[in-house]
């Protein structure tokens, strides 16, 4: 090797050893992966470092959804690699998981030799085919001496713009082939060129219009945590500055605390009622980093009719898709909240008093108690047993996940997060058994954390495996598991649209979570009675092993307050209106109406 | 509280579409890297937007650019989604909606040619038939023996419809058509 070639990086190694040295180049402390046939030859590398540490998982989605919790709780890529055909096809589901939440994930799958591809070759499948939907880019290696290019720039496209998932499949004859490294590059390829810098004249129509509002309302999303915690900061500046309330997404949760006194709660089909009713009356509408998705509008005509709206989003396509805006501003949420503070501290004075009347309407929204419950002694209610684990864990450095299902919305309504980056749950694929691994993936990057899955039943059995995972590494995670017996979200929609006939939503043998735990090699806590519930959950704390937490809660609790379908904002269902049976008795009245 | 539960039977709030579809032709400029006609073909099925006519080749051999030409119908609102959804795709370096662009120019529409190979087969009246109408057609023989003509005809799609339709009672055996190839008039380019 010259000292020329030293310099600049570049040297020859095999296709394996580069995948290595990109990793670290890329600045990667962590993979999770699985191996197998089609990527020994990287695993014979990874053998022979400890720059990169490799996190063996039981399953390829574990991987994947490990790698996401990773990457949602560090702002960095996650990193999965898997083998050929099964292995690539079982990391499909994070992948679009990934892509539908904008989380940067890097997925590298092995492949048979490129003399066999397309021979239906053992383990073979059609990678980047069957991933190319579902990732914001993909690709195949067939020559060496791109691989390392192509590693480099999938880092690139993961984790700028709008962050997504990708895949590099790389054959197994191109990981033993011989290349010369080429170390990263700082000139990214000319098509892809996201716009970060918002239109300065469109920022300053925004401002001019929410100087205005009478009414008006911060409608926040998972764009302002990707953009990283500057944004969030800004987002809180902003807020402050204007006077204006804010509310959130379910991706957006802790980029404005829950404590501020601005938040009036998380928005939508299970948001608070006030938050919905000032999306519906508002005159100005502030939209940051959230795509108007169907779960947050209900019905599209009639959704918030009055307002200007204002939207601040990286991705065109977002805006315009679903709601028409009157102000779109495109660019990275954290360089346009920039300028619009700049803006804002410039030109605007907040007349905070003109806001009273909108503040004294939310006030009495808010009197409607929208998120309360009937409590019992003697049965868990689920939300009881979400507002004793917060409590517990103030003063906690707590990070959440979430599986999909009556249990998450109740997590989201019930749990306050005060900061980014603190909350990781699959919102738009909605993939159930997400939170176990992506808690793994989370404890993994913050070792010291206390990170809770809070689970449901049924959705903790689909990726039970990876507790395995957890005992191997030491990952003290806890999963907390609001056990009802029911896939409890499809019970409630049986219920209201389905005429009460409980089709197959019933779970009739479930396992026994404490031994289960026991036999992982975790410690299992089981807890019925609502006065042992603060014990217990102080025993799940201090146990330094993963945790099966198996707590018994009321059996036919619906998640309220609740959008019905096909409804708007001001329709809301709120749980004084909505008790088991009069939900139940309604729809058996309307049942034989049903399409 | 009645009135809040009138199921619908769906768990999506769906929307009737009221505006009226349109016809536009993009033209999408592409790194020329295997899989790339995959990406734009695989994003119209997966989101359910329409192909009217694709055509697609290499146009910019030093920088491997191609261009591919797509006639599409939508709405307004769906054409506007397209042209976006396109833009995000990270080999594709522009998406000029030509329609749109003639539009801009005071134009009613892009220019738009399309080439068609038109197999007929037949003897006796109909042969010489078919052979007089290609010539009012300005189609080209391209191939031919006793019993059958290849025509070679360029020309507007409305055109090229007009001639196979013709040409069908004559003896019509195989059509091969190109797609459509459009650009904006005047000096500009894309």
């Amino acid at each position: 090797m010259t000292n020329r070639q030293e310099e600049t990086g570049r040297r020859e190694m095999t296709g394996a050893e580069m995948v290595v040295q990109a990793l670290k180049d890329n600045g990667v402390k962590h993979l999770f992966g699985y191996p197998g046939g089609a990527v020994l030859p990287i695993y014979d590398e990874l053998f022979q470092q400890d720059d990169v540490e490799h996190i063996l998982v039981r399953h390829e989605q574990g991987a994947g959804h490990a790698a996401e919790g990773y990457a949602r709780s560090t702002g960095k890529a996650g990193v999965m690699l898997v083998t050929s055909g099964p292995g690539a096809t079982n990391a499909v589901t994070p992948l679009q998981d990934a892509l539908m939440d904008s989380i940067p994930l890097v997925c590298i799958t092995g492949q048979v030799p490129t003399p066999l591809i397309g021979s239906d070759a053992f383990q073979e499948c059609d990678t980047v085919g069957i991933t190319r939907p579902c990732t914001k880019h993909n690709w195949l290696v067939k020559d060496v001496n791109e691989l390392a290019a192509i590693i480099h720039e999938a880092f690139h496209v993961a984790t700028t713009g709008r962050p997504g998932p990708v895949v590099v499949d790389i054959p197994k004859d191109v990981q033993f082939a011989k290349g010369i490294y080429t170390p990263p590059q700082t000139a990214p390829r000319t098509s892809y060129q996201p716009k970060v810098q918002g239109d300065l004249d469109k920022i300053k129509a925004a401002v001019a219009l929410m100087a205005e509002a009478k009414r008006p309302i911060i409608y926040s999303g998972g764009g302002v945590i990707n953009s990283g915690a500057e944004a969030s900061h800004l987002l809180r500046e902003l807020v402050d500055l204007t006077g204006f309330p804010i509310t959130s997404t379910l991706m957006g949760l802790g980029a404005y605390p829950a404590g501020g006194k601005n938040w009036v709660g998380m928005l939508g089909m299970h948001g608070t009622y006030e938050a919905n009713m000032a999306m519906h009356d508002c005159d100005v509408m502030v939209c940051i980093g959230a795509r108007f998705d169907d779960r947050i509008t209900g019905r599209l005509n009639a959704f918030s009719p009055n307002s200007k709206k204002i939207h601040i989003d990286i991705d065109p396509s977002s805006i315009n898709k679903n709601v028409r805006v009157d102000v779109p501003i495109l660019g990275d949420v954290g360089h346009v909240l920039e300028d619009m503070v700049r803006l804002w501290r410039a030109t605007a004075k907040a007349d905070k008093k003109a806001l009273y009347p909108w503040w004294e309407q939310i006030a009495k929204w808010r009197a409607r108690d929208s998120l309360a419950y009937k409590n019992n002694a003697d049965v868990i209610m689920p939300q009881f047993a979400i507002q004793r684990l917060y409590e517990a864990s103030k003063g906690h450095d707590t990070y959440i996940t979430t599986e999909v299902g009556q249990h998450q919305m109740w997590a989201a309504q019930h749990f306050g997060f005060e900061k980014p980056n603190r909350w990781m749950t699959s919102g738009g694929l909605g993939t159930m058994g997400y939170g176990l691994p992506a808690a793994l993936g989370v404890q993994i990057a913050h070792p010291d954390a206390l990170v809770i899955d809070i689970a449901g039943d049924a959705s903790v059995q689909m990726t039970m495996q990876e507790m395995s995972t957890a005992v191997q590494y030491g990952a003290p995670i806890k999963i907390f598991i609001l056990n009802n017996q029911y896939m409890g979200m499809v019970r409630q929609w049986q219920q209201l649209l389905h005429g009460n006939r409980l089709s197959h939503s019933y779970t009739e043998a479930m396992p026994d979570f404490v031994k289960l735990a026991e036999a992982y090699g975790g410690h299992g806590i089981r807890c019925e009675k609502p006065g042992d519930l603060d014990d217990a959950i102080a025993e799940m704390i201090s146990v330094k092993k993963p945790v099966l937490f198996d707590c018994r809660v009321a059996n036919l609790a619906n998640c309220f307050p609740m959008i019905p379908s096909g409804k708007a904002h001001n329709e809301m269902l709120l749980p004084d209106e909505a008790t088991d049976e009069a939900v139940a008795n309604a729809i058996d009245a309307k049942g034989r109406e049903l399409v | 509280m009645s009135a809040h539960l009138q199921p619908t039977g769906s768990a999506y709030f769906i929307a009737k579409e009221t505006a009226l579809p349109e016809i536009h032709t993009l033209s999408v400029l592409v790194d020329n890297e295997p899989g790339v006609l995959a990406r734009v073909i695989g994003l119209f099925s997966g989101r359910g937007y329409n192909i009217e006519s694709l055509t697609v080749s290499e146009t910019e051999h030093e920088k491997h650019l191609s261009r591919i030409t797509i006639v599409t119908r939508g709405t307004p609102h769906v054409l506007e989604q397209i042209k976006h959804q396109l833009e995000r795709i990270v080999p594709v370096h522009r998406v000029v909606d030509l329609s749109v662009r003639a539009g801009e120019l005071g134009q009613d529409r892009p220019l738009e040619r399309e080439l068609a190979l038109v197999k007929v087969t037949g003897t006796g009246d109909a042969r010489v038939e078919a052979l007089r109408l290609a010539e009012a057609f300005r189609a080209n023989v391209i191939d031919a023996n006793t019993e059958h003509f290849i025509f070679e005809i360029t020309g507007k799609v409305s055109k090229i419809e007009q001639f196979i339709s013709i040409m069908k009672p004559l003896g019509l055996a195989e059509v091969c058509r190109t797609g459509v190839a459009a650009m904006n008039r005047g000096p500009q380019g894309m």
